[in-house]
């Protein structure tokens, strides 16, 4: 177990110092020489404080040294400096970092509660109009662009109705503490979570469906039925843990699409998160900055992956920790 | 071929698909010539309500232009875009995963940790990079979507591949003296292509809506009107004119739909042990 853990995370750090590396030579592909860029951004071009820029980011250096240098500066947490926001970008980085964690961890429990939930009770009606009902509904919202449902949402929820805020993370400027602001937030939490999370339910519950339908035929399960178990017990015990193997292994790789989808979702409802920050950077061309985003965002789907890894390996006894 | 569309036609996902696709193909190639109306002309006063004229039936946004002519020119970005960067993404991910497969050991080995790295990397996140830094025009859209999903594809082949090797055809053309290409392309990948056909339906519904994700955060070709860039001009006004964001936004939802279905009906059809009929 020890040794399987060390193993993946040892291979996650090499992935993670490749996409660095992917960085570093991204962050050279921006248009304009970085030097000039950051005087300009700084509001002063001239030669002498271009040529301090270039001494001072190394920039002067060859290739090879200058990625040493970005490559060490990433390991030790500093991430570059972003001169829009006048801030590291780590520090940046680190103060939208839990919003994000807050709306992502939010919408992975909703879509893979409700997924399984749904998926298993189509299996369940498999061939009635409830499971076609369920399908359709899957069907529909997987098809929907993750945007266009949070612009829905905040017609139908926050304009006709007037039920929830549209944007932000809490309401500006009522102070609220305890358990009022936590109602509050959570108010706030509602749309943007449920915007992200049903993208992924809809797949949750294909695949739920699909996967409880494929175990039900399998030998173990009318083996069950013969020692006459209730249907109950045989849903729950036999057929769903082990159907909720594939659905494990799909949230691990969604896990990245997840991020993607956050970063839609916090623009549109103005969540402070790292998603918005990535939005912000790219409208003011704030390449440092979003660089610095695209890491970190890479590093969370790393950890992540890990983890699933780890989870699918405690679900299902019959894989070994050996590699 | 009369086999598969007789499969094809009779699983009810793929003819809805297919109706839709033949629509949105239609609406891409002919729309535009019988509807003159250009999508970024001022047509009528902004904040037409939609249904009030019957030359501009969707309304007009908030700089007036006509909201039906936006979503018809839309239509050809979409296709055009996701069509062409499966279709990159193909030609990427399928000679990788053939040559992972065909070869195996250390190239295997190799080809197969470069395709992990690019599935673990975020999605649209290094798109949005890649658009960003590329800056944003068609051609660096199809580049950036066809860079983040060819994994799948080199995965898939790889795997058909390994299968499709052992078989006594293959060993034949080998005992034959065949060249490696010449076994890959003419004997190998030919085999291979259906569980291919079926992704790349799936990918191309996927395009489309990392697409219009791109376009709604602003990094769409400047030059050309797609939905979602409609959508995202449409956002700050959505309390106003509910219908400059409600409109192209039913085409995306469609047309992905579509596509989808015509997936599921590709599935059903080329891959009949997968079928879901009789579980």
């Amino acid at each position: 177990m020890l040794s399987f853990v060390a193993q993946r995370v040892l291979k996650g750090v090499i992935v993670l110092l490749a996409i660095v590396v992917l960085n570093f030579f991204l962050i050279r592909l921006a248009p304009g020489d970085p030097a000039v860029v950051m005087a300009g951004e700084a509001g002063a071009s001239d030669q002498v404080f271009v040529k301090q820029l270039r001494e001072k980011f190394g920039l002067d250096k060859p290739l090879p040294e200058q990625l040493f240098i970005y490559v060490k500066g990433v390991l030790t947490l500093d991430l570059g400096f972003s001169f829009r926001q006048q801030a590291p970008v780590a520090k940046l980085i680190g103060e939208r970092l839990p919003a994000t964690l807050l709306l992502t961890l939010t919408a992975f429990a909703i879509s893979l509660t409700l997924g399984i939930l749904f998926g298993t009770f189509a299996a369940r009606f498999a061939g009635t109009i409830l499971d076609t009902g369920i399908t359709v509904f899957a069907l529909i919202f997987y098809a929907m662009p993750i945007f266009w449902v949070a612009l829905m949402g905040i017609l139908l929820f926050s304009v006709t109705f007037d039920w929830l805020p549209s944007f932000g993370y809490e309401t500006v400027g009522a102070n609220l503490k305890g358990l009022a602001h936590a109602v509050d937030v959570a108010k706030h939490l509602i749309m943007p979570a449920m915007t992200l999370g049903l993208f992924f339910m809809a797949t949750y519950t294909r695949m739920t469906r699909a996967s409880m339908l494929e175990v039900k035929r399998l030998d173990f399960v009318k083996t069950a039925r013969a020692k006459g178990l209730s249907d109950a017990v045989i849903q729950r015990r036999h057929v769903l843990r082990n159907a909720l193997l594939p659905v494990v292994t799909l949230a691990g790789v969604h896990s990245g699409t997840l991020i993607g989808g956050a970063v839609i979702t916090e623009t549109v409802f103005a969540w402070p998160g790292i998603g918005r920050l990535m939005y912000d950077a790219l409208l003011q061309r704030d390449y440092n900055l979003l660089l610095g985003v695209f890491v970190i965002c890479s590093a969370m789907v790393l950890i992540f992956n890990l983890v699933t890894d780890l989870v699918y390996r405690l679900v299902d006894p019959r894989i070994e920790f050996a590699s | 071929m009369k086999q598969f569309w007789k499969s094809m036609l009779k699983s009810p996902s793929g003819v809805i698909g297919l109706v839709i696709l033949l629509l949105a193909i239609s609406v891409a190639l002919f729309g535009p010539m019988l509807f003159p109306n250009s999508p970024w002309r001022m047509v009528q006063r902004p904040f037409l309500p939609p249904f009030t004229l019957s030359t501009v039936p969707l309304g007009t946004d908030a700089l007036g232009r006509d909201v039906f002519a936006g979503m018809i020119f839309g239509a050809r970005v979409s296709l055009l875009v996701g069509l062409v960067s499966t279709l990159v993404a193909l030609i990427v991910g399928m000679p990788i995963g053939a040559m992972a497969g065909y070869f195996g050991g250390k190239v295997d080995d190799a080809l197969m940790r470069f395709t992990e790295f690019f599935q673990t990397i975020p999605s649209f996140a290094l798109a949005i990079v890649l658009v960003a830094i590329l800056q944003p025009s068609i051609y660096s859209i199809v580049a950036s979507i066809a860079i983040v999903s060819w994994p799948p594809v080199a995965r898939l082949v790889r795997g058909e591949v390994l299968s499709l090797r052992t078989r006594e055809y293959v060993q034949a053309a080998v005992v034959t003296g065949q060249s490696n290409s010449w076994i890959i392309l003419r004997e190998i990948l030919p085999n291979a292509l259906s569980p291919v056909i079926v992704l790349a339906s799936l990918m191309v519904a996927t395009a489309i809506l990392l697409e219009s994700s791109l376009s709604f955060l602003g990094l769409g070709d400047p030059n050309l009107i797609s939905w979602g860039y409609m959508v995202g001009a449409g956002r700050t006004v959505i309390r106003q004119a509910w219908w400059i964001t409600v409109f192209p936004g039913v085409a995306i939802l469609i047309s992905v739909l579509g596509l989808n279905l015509i997936g599921e009906g590709l599935n059903d059809a080329l891959n009949p042990r997968l079928s879901r009929e009789g579980r």
